[in-house]
């Protein structure tokens, strides 16, 4: 009669790595990123496929102010740092600089998104909204899903300043903001593509 | 205790250091394709391979100093989800091309 | 106020739709008063709309697929009733615009909200078992998709009632589905239920990869997990990844109808064949996603009936895994006859061919199960067996179809609806119906009727092939799909033995809807009191039936493939812990329900472009999810001493059903060392 070997009295036994709410939570959103990553894919092949389809209107040449958009690209980037300093503070359990962190990093991306907003409203008064060609359309639309993502990121930083004023640097807390994080970092790797490929390709 | 959770939660261990490193890296991989085009001195294609190079290098330095992202057993799972994901995206954007571009050829439309 | 709403979109005019839409009023109104005659509304509210159990929830999506089956059903009913009548001078009963939504609804309701939801629901009650979990990653979200997938049920049922259903087919293809070609709240409804759908099985398939990625029992190693695990994460790696590209083209369709973008439109540089290559890329894993939980269940059932390992495990994970991943690669084979020319066709045309292969290693695994096993000839395996012999015969239909040069032939023709029905029906449909055979005593707690289920076996059989084997002659004959009315004389006696068949697929629900009610009736007597009543091979036969809400009062240790059998034949199977742990489970929650119904509203609200509507809605689901998201109170404690309770009352009824063996019957009782 050997020892009861089909059942384990501990959950957490040290012979397997117990799945812990947290660690699914961080994987399932990376699984999630990868949903995204698939879906910017297809607007991008979209862009790819109709986006010289000027239909007699103007070219991307005509329209993009490349200085504008560095300027644009660097606020992104600085608020992806903040967003880093915000991930180093919590490692650190400095509450008072995750607020910091997290409140810089929506002002630079409400800044972002501030200024995409000033593009596209000239471009519409000028007659080049999104229903004057594919590639106006296209153009609005990629660089719209990466806007309305970022606008979604300002929402979720605003609700975990929130969280984080009003409970502190909990367990679910942290999850959370690393999950935030990861949002936020892939969405400045989108908009590498962004720029590089509508952009800075739609200019030479 | 917590280190413990922040460990496993995937986006783990940033250093300042690291987080530099990858900040300055990202401003000058992204000064360098803007003044390839702005400057207009260099031929399309140097332009092209440039601002390509420049964009695939600064997606890495992203997914490694930001997204902490490496061949650790920890981020085994999230590597491959990846690199099935390009797998797909490959093969679909790249058959798009293809295909539409014999569509636009042939169908005239 | 109410955007393009009036009394005059509903169809007052229309016999055939009134007359649907008062049955179904008055079935719903009979089922709301019967609930509260019974008194039941505390049970439901608190036992199943609020829960976030997985066995509720896929108990819930098989009802929801079952009732979707009814109503395709009904649609494929009146179009074969059409086209039996409608053949030279005679015009049949439904005028062209009503067929043509009869047949989009048809595809849509069939494929979106019966297949993806019997099969969601099918998964969420196995697998958590089959690996020894206790639920799925993430049970919150798991609620979320159920009502978003209910969300877009509803409004395809809706849309019957009020507006119109879209006439461009399932697939909507563009410029049809522009504004400009459609300018009615068909294509509305249509784009938004299945956006919702969509976006319902993207969570899901991302619950169901972590689920199976991170939580499996100690021991579990991948290639120890049962087969309906495999088929399950290779699904949701498919859903994963074809989903979003679905999810952009009805997006930017969705652009062109409300905002006048120019991606589908015929002008301004639009490109209409972009919207059909978006849509197979996901459609053609779709396909596969339909079909693999369905292939799970038959390595299941026929390693069960045939009481032995099934054969070829290895070979079978490495085909199913290649089936995934060139699923991928095939998609052009929907649109051979669209113009991309010879390069692109052969290519996709070699890769479509490819993909009949490792088809071919599961079929021959599966015979070689079977080979030298004692079988024995339960309902499940009857559906298996049928199976076998029709899916063959329509997969080789399908290399037929993927020579370019054949396919131009028989492109869009009944040759081509009767192989995806072969596919559909004797592969999906007949796997869920298996399943749902199989696992019903599981997930219920007493078995359906053996001998009604195997008359609506052989109804359904007898009547797919009456149904379909003369669309096969008819494709060959030049036949187009979705014909309201034809000319040619000769084809009619065809469709008049198809008519016949729908008839006796008729017959076989009817049977399957008075198994129900019968197995009900004799409940008390059948009921599973081991919680295995086919001596089964894999650890979801290991729980009581139903088994308790926390699945296992301790997490099973494996050690080999077919775990639950490995340790019947050790002598371990049922033995009783040394002690006890509390166990957290999440508590129930309204806002799954809740969201769902704020997104059914949001997509009648854009379909009868009620603005303030909308955006309220909207607004109300953010402020849900963030609820959700603020809640640290989520979870809720079953006392140590009152899981022994429920464990100490299982071990009785273990010991009651040993000592009494019935003669016979359908229980094979196993609570000792297996035979």
């Amino acid at each position: 009669m050997t020892a009861d070997t089909s059942t384990i009295d501990s959950v957490h036994s040290a012979e397997f790595e117990h799945s812990d709410p947290l660690t699914n939570q961080a994987f399932g959103f990376w699984i999630y990123l990868m949903t995204d990553l698939v879906l910017f894919a297809a607007i991008f092949a979209t862009f790819a496929v109709v986006g010289r389809n000027y239909a007699g209107g103007p070219t991307g040449k005509e329209l993009f102010d490349l200085g504008y958009l560095f300027v644009e690209t660097m606020v992104l980037l600085f608020s992806s740092a903040t967003c880093g300093l915000a991930a180093l503070a919590l490692h650190n359990d400095r509450k008072a600089f995750v607020l910091m962190g997290l409140v810089l990093t929506f002002l630079l991306g409400f800044g972002f998104i501030g200024m995409e907003i000033y593009e596209f409203y000239h471009l519409v008064l000028d007659g080049n909204g999104p229903q004057r060609s594919a590639f106006l359309s296209a153009f609005f639309t990629l660089v719209g899903t990466h806007g309305s993502h970022v606008a979604c990121g300002l929402i979720w930083i605003a609700v975990m300043v929130g969280q984080v004023a009003a409970k502190g640097l909990t367990a679910s807390v942290r999850s959370r903001l690393m999950r935030l994080s990861m949002f936020w970092h892939f969405l400045d790797i989108v908009w590498i593509g962004v720029y590089t490929i509508v952009y800075l390709m739609g200019v030479i | 205790m917590n280190q413990v959770y922040i460990d496993n939660s995937g986006a783990s261990r940033g250093s300042l250091k690291s987080y530099v490193v990858g900040f300055i890296l990202s401003i000058v991989l992204t000064v360098i394709p803007f003044a390839l085009v702005m400057s207009g001195a260099f031929s399309r294609s140097a332009v092209m391979f440039g601002i390509f190079g420049a964009a695939i290098v600064q997606i890495l330095v992203h997914l490694h100093y930001f997204l902490h992202l490496d061949t650790s057993s920890a981020m085994r799972w999230n590597v491959m989800a990846l690199v099935f994901a390009l797998l797909v995206i490959i093969l679909f954007v790249g058959g798009t091309l293809w295909i539409m571009y014999h569509l636009h050829y042939r169908m005239m439309i | 106020m109410f955007g393009k709403l009036s009394l005059a979109a509903i169809p007052f005019e229309n016999p055939i739709i009134m007359g649907a839409v008062g049955g179904s009023i008055l079935l719903a109104v009979v089922i709301l008063a019967l609930i509260t005659y019974y008194r039941k509304w505390t049970y439901l509210w608190k036992e199943w709309l609020t829960s976030l159990d997985h066995k509720k929830i896929g108990i819930m999506y098989i009802v929801l697929a079952l009732v979707m089956l009814l109503r395709g059903f009904s649609d494929a009913v009146l179009m074969r009733s059409q086209q039996a009548l409608a053949a030279g001078v005679s015009q049949g009963f439904l005028p062209p615009g009503h067929f043509d939504q009869i047949f989009s609804a048809h595809g849509t309701i069939m494929i979106v909200f019966m297949a993806m939801p019997f099969l969601a629901g099918l998964i969420n009650i196995v697998v958590p078992q089959q690996i020894g979990a206790r639920d799925v990653a993430f049970p919150f979200l798991n609620a979320v998709s159920l009502w978003l997938t209910a969300a877009g049920a509803l409004l395809v049922m809706v849309s019957l009632g009020v507006g119109e259903f879209s006439k461009a087919g399932w697939s909507g293809y563009a410029p049809l589905v522009e504004r400009q070609y459609s300018p009615g709240t068909g294509v509305d409804y249509w784009m938004w239920a299945f956006q919702i759908a969509g976006i319902g099985s993207l969570m899901t398939s991302i619950n169901f990869l972590v689920t199976i990625l991170r939580m499996r029992a100690p021991g579990m190693t991948l290639m120890r997990m049962p087969m309906f695990v495999w088929t399950a994460f290779f699904t949701s790696v498919l859903m994963a990844f074809a989903f979003p590209v679905l999810t952009v083209a009805l997006a930017l369709l969705t652009l062109d109808r409300y905002l006048g973008m120019h991606f589908f439109s015929n002008a301004l540089g639009g490109e209409i064949m972009m919207y059909i290559n978006l849509f197979w890329i996901w459609g053609h894993p779709e396909v596969y996603i339909v079909i693999l939980p369905a292939f799970g269940v038959f390595s299941e059932v026929v390693a069960t009936f045939c009481g032995k390992r099934l054969f070829g495990y290895r070979s079978m994970v490495y085909a199913t895994a290649t089936i995934m991943v060139l699923s991928f690669s095939v998609w052009v084979h929907h649109f051979f006859t669209m113009g991309a020319g010879p390069d692109v066709n052969i290519f996709f045309g070699i890769t479509t061919m490819l993909i009949a292969i490792p088809t071919g290693v599961k079929i021959f695994n599966w015979l070689f199960t079977m080979y030298r096993g004692r079988i024995r000839f339960t309902t499940p395996m009857y559906w298996t067996l049928g199976f076998i012999a029709t899916f063959a015969v329509g997969g080789m239909a399908g290399v037929l179809l993927s020579l370019p040069p054949a396919d131009y032939v028989l492109h869009n023709s009944l040759f081509l609806i009767a192989h995806f029905h072969t596919m559909l029906i004797p592969g999906s449909v007949f796997g869920f119906f298996a399943g749902y055979y199989y696992w019903f005593p599981k997930a219920i707690g007493f078995p359906l009727n053996e001998k009604l289920g195997k008359w609506a076996f052989w109804a359904w059989l007898i009547g797919f092939d009456l149904s379909f084997v003369p669309l096969y002659v008819l494709g060959l004959m030049g036949m187009p799909r979705r014909m309201e009315h034809y000319a040619n004389p000769a084809w009619q006696p065809y469709l008049i033995i198809a008519a016949g068949g729908v008839a006796v697929i008729l017959i076989g629900i009817l049977l399957q809807l008075v198994q129900l009610a019968v197995s009900i009736k004799q409940r008390h007597a059948t009921c599973d009191l081991t919680g295995d009543p086919w001596n089964g091979r894999t650890l979801e036969w290991a729980t009581a039936s139903p088994p308790a809400v926390y699945n296992f009062s301790q997490t099973p240790v494996v050690h080999d493939i077919d775990a639950f059998m490995d340790m019947k034949e050790k002598g371990i199977a049922y033995r009783q812990p040394g002690q006890y742990h509390d166990i957290h489970l999440p508590k129930n929650t309204a806002k799954g329900l809740i969201n769902g119904a704020l997104v059914f509203v949001f997509g009648f609200a854009m379909v009868w472009y009620i603005w303030w509507l909308a955006i309220l809605s909207a607004v109300g689901i953010l402020f849900t999810v963030i609820a959700r998201a603020s809640d640290d109170d989520t979870d809720y404690v079953v006392p140590a001493a009152e899981v022994e309770r429920i464990e100490s009352r299982r071990y009785r009824q273990l010991t009651t059903a040993a000592g009494s063996r019935p003669a016979g019957g359908q229980t094979t009782l196993q609570p000792s060392p297996a035979v």
